[in-house]
């Protein structure tokens, strides 16, 4: 079937997304630099062309509150955040996950202060690994607007019940002009049905919800939660197959490779950096090096097995991590050491473009005759004058 | 025999005499079965439902300490969407309400969200071993504001939460005590079917916090309206509608009931403090008026 | 047996909870006196007194917890509270 492409601005381009997963209740609340994708569903509300609850609550801590209220009463939510926005939000998520809330949330991924700062890095969804969410990376405009119907998929299938961040770089990939090929409100309806919650607020059939768990009870719930993110990666293969079936773009897989087969060096990244690196990488090939990306998609639950699998056939590994756990690594690294462990492959760790530094072609090719000299573990591109 | 209880079943488990418990049972007989409640973490909260006990008959949900007024408008939303006709009420205590929980509750009122938010107001932080809240009165002792050599106990007055919450245009605004019980449910079933937010704050004598025995949850909350520490009042578009008035009694008839104010009195009787409370209580009773007006004795001719 | 989703529960389970083993004193139902006004309960924190067929107040002593404030609050000083015999 023929789908419509449109230029559109990132943030466009979710917002039109979101209005076809037919959300019941939003909650709104403004920050750089998913601000856009809230205006852009408040204009259609306005004009009759999104038919839901939206609310302009007064705080990101109040906005994914109120979406817990309404998913529990048993409506299709959504909300957008970043940053600072996410960090305040940090106990609710745990207690959506908890309460298996299957909320969807837009990430555009944005640096924690302080010192503050606006622009790019992974920081924000990364340090809420734990939560429970699951977390998808985009690596550009077009997966960013699909992978929003996959995850309402995942989130609200019976044997999943967890809520999902779709994460997009900030201002790289929100605020670009790309190409996307959007689907229509028919098609999504096939893909996506209407929300059946599993159990839901009714006093036709009361229930409590969020009881409190003592020592005798708390380890299982915690366990069955876990057990939940694990079926989540298998629902999410299916759901991606099927996508790929009825649209053309499959997204069965959590990871992808690009020119890995014969690699000896594998960059491992996530984000809109693997458009940079794929970029670079022909390059290299072209210059006859033998490079390739294994781009992660889905970073909880995080797939272990495949990445094993993809790496198992190179030299090394340079990992690109926008984020770091300050006084460790970057979290990419370290799951994917956990992956390997056991092989004799060395694992590589590089910082980079943190707060919205710029990383170019020119950057990638630097970061792999520094891994292939076996430097590593370092921030890549500091500017040794201020320090 | 049997009890067929209520909608707040019995097997929970509050302080025997609890007032808060008292609460409970009073709102829900005000609201009825379509009700779904937002609850905040507290001690209703966590003597009502440690899993798989709980004593709620309605649907009931608990998030957080302080978002139930967010949750409540997310759920008044979904219930918007969905065409229900269940009422929507957040219950919290005062520690939840008056302090960590004001933003979310400030939002909701300001948005105009359909829902009833009562406040169970027993002067503390209870559930976590009586600390001091933004509600806990002038001179009480908690263990953050303890009594000792160099202080009175609680150094500031009751924030007015009635007041800030009339100021954002709820058009019915209540204060109710667990003393009078019939009172409260009028009062929540006028909230509950009165457009828009509402917000009654209703007096909960705790037994345990306040050092008195369980039997007397009921006299206790009976002496704080008849010394005008605590007025029964109503507020319609801002404006004080009706207010219960009381031949009133002096300070210290309530505050020698309490352990909490046994420092005004023990070792010896510190008159400054009583006089600035009872300055307190006087205040009060000229702003509501509450003072029954005795008549004057006819002077007897001949 | 399985924990529900969410830690949820369906009504009913605090019954379980025997609250009537916490009592010190037991409030003692005097019929001769009571006005059947409903007072003690109205005031009951457990909700667990109830009228008989023939109208008289009763406490159901499996959660009663022998607080007091029905006999406190008894228009009729119906109600006696006395230490209970274990």
């Amino acid at each position: 079937m023929k789908q419509k492409i449109a230029i559109m601005e990132g943030s466009h381009a979710v917002a039109e997304a979101v209005k076809y997963c037919r959300p019941q209740v939003i909650a709104a609340y403004p920050i750089t630099p998913q601000t856009h994708i809230v205006e852009a569903l408040a204009e259609m509300v306005a004009n009759c062309e999104l038919d839901c609850e939206y609310i302009t609550v007064e705080s990101e801590f109040s906005a994914l509150s109120a979406c817990l209220g309404a998913s529990a009463a048993g409506s299709r939510t959504y909300s957008a955040t970043t940053s600072q926005g996410l960090a305040l939000m940090f106990e609710v998520c745990f207690n959506v996950a908890g309460m298996r809330l299957p909320i969807v949330m837009t990430i555009a991924n944005r640096a924690l202060g302080a010192p503050l700062s606006i622009w790019n890095d992974q920081q924000d969804s990364i340090s809420l690994r734990d939560s429970g969410w699951m977390q998808v990376y985009a690596e550009d405009n077009q997966e960013a607007t699909d992978l929003h119907y996959l995850a309402y998929r995942v989130s609200e299938n019976h044997k999943v019940l967890l809520p999902s961040f779709v994460c997009f770089d900030g201002f790289i990939l929100s605020h670009t002009y790309e190409p996307v090929e959007m689907l229509s409100q028919e098609q999504v309806d096939s893909y996506l049905p209407a929300f059946k919650p599993f159990q839901r607020l009714d006093a036709a059939d009361p229930i409590s919800f969020g009881m409190y768990a003592t020592p005798d009870y708390y380890l299982e719930f915690r366990y069955e939660t876990d057990q939940a993110m694990k079926r989540a990666g298998k629902v999410f293969g299916e759901a991606g197959r099927e996508f790929g079936e009825l649209f053309g773009r499959d997204y069965s897989a959590p990871v992808e490779g690009y020119h890995l087969d014969d690699a000896d060096t594998a960059l491992v990244a996530m984000g809109s950096i693997c458009g940079t690196v794929k970029d670079a990488i022909d390059e290299m090939r072209a210059a006859g090096e033998k490079v390739g990306l294994l781009k992660i998609r889905c970073f909880r639950p995080f797939p272990s097995e495949e990445v094993r699998k993809a790496l198992s056939g190179v030299s090394r590994v340079a990992v690109l991590d926008k984020n770091i756990s300050l006084g460790a690594k970057g979290a990419v690294a370290l799951e994917v050491k956990d992956a390997l462990y056991g092989s004799q492959i060395p694992v590589l760790d590089y910082i980079i473009g943190l707060g919205g530094r710029d990383v170019r072609k020119k950057d990638i090719a630097t970061v792999v005759s520094l891994a292939r000299a076996g430097k590593g573990d370092l921030f890549y591109g500091l500017r040794t004058e201020l320090i | 025999m049997e009890t067929e209880c209520e909608l707040f079943d019995c097997g929970h488990r509050a302080c025997g005499g609890c007032g808060a418990a008292l609460a409970s049972r009073l709102i829900l007989k005000a609201a009825g079965p379509e009700t779904i409640i937002a609850s905040a973490t507290g001690c209703m909260e966590v003597f009502s439902t440690p899993y798989p006990e709980t004593a709620w008959k309605v649907p009931w949900i608990h998030s957080l300490f302080e978002n139930n007024s967010a949750v409540a408008s997310g759920i008044e939303a979904s219930l918007k969407r969905q065409g229900r006709k269940e009422k929507v009420i957040a219950i919290g205590g005062d520690g939840s309400t008056f302090d960590i929980g004001v933003l979310c509750l400030s939002g909701a009122f300001e948005r105009g969200h359909d829902f009833t938010y009562v406040c169970y107001d027993n002067e503390a932080y209870m559930n976590t071993g009586i600390q001091r809240s933004g509600a806990t009165p002038y001179d009480a002792s908690t263990t953050t504001s303890p009594a000792g050599k160099c202080s009175m106990g609680n150094p500031r007055p009751k924030k007015d939460l009635p007041a800030i919450l009339a100021a954002h245009g709820a058009p019915y605004v209540a204060t109710a005590s667990i003393a009078y019980p019939m009172d409260v449910v009028k009062k929540i079933e006028k909230a509950i079917n009165t457009p828009g937010p509402c917000y009654v704050q209703l007096h909960a004598p705790c037994c345990t916090g306040w050092g008195f025995e369980g039997e007397k949850t009921i006299a206790i909350g009976k002496l704080a309206i008849e010394t005008g520490l605590w007025v029964n009042y109503e507020m319609e578009d801002g404006v004080v509608t009706r207010v219960k008035k009381v031949v009133r009694k002096p300070v210290e008839e309530y505050l020698q009931e309490q352990k909490r104010f046994r420092h005004l009195f023990k070792p010896k009787r510190n008159d400054a403090e009583i006089a600035k409370i009872q300055a307190m209580a006087d205040r009060n009773a000229a702003k509501y008026g509450i003072d029954i007006k005795l008549k004057e004795p006819k002077e007897s001719k001949g | 047996m399985p924990l529900n989703v969410g830690c949820s529960a369906r009504p009913g389970k605090a019954r379980a909870n025997r609250t009537g083993s916490w009592r010190v004193f037991k409030p003692r139902f005097l019929s001769e006196k009571c006005t059947k006004c409903g007072m003690c309960r109205t005031v009951c924190p457990e909700g667990c007194v109830s009228e008989d067929e023939g109208g008289m107040f009763l406490a159901d002593y499996e959660y009663c917890k022998g607080c007091g404030l029905c006999a406190e609050e008894c228009p009729a000083e119906g109600i006696l509270m006395e230490l209970e015999e274990k």
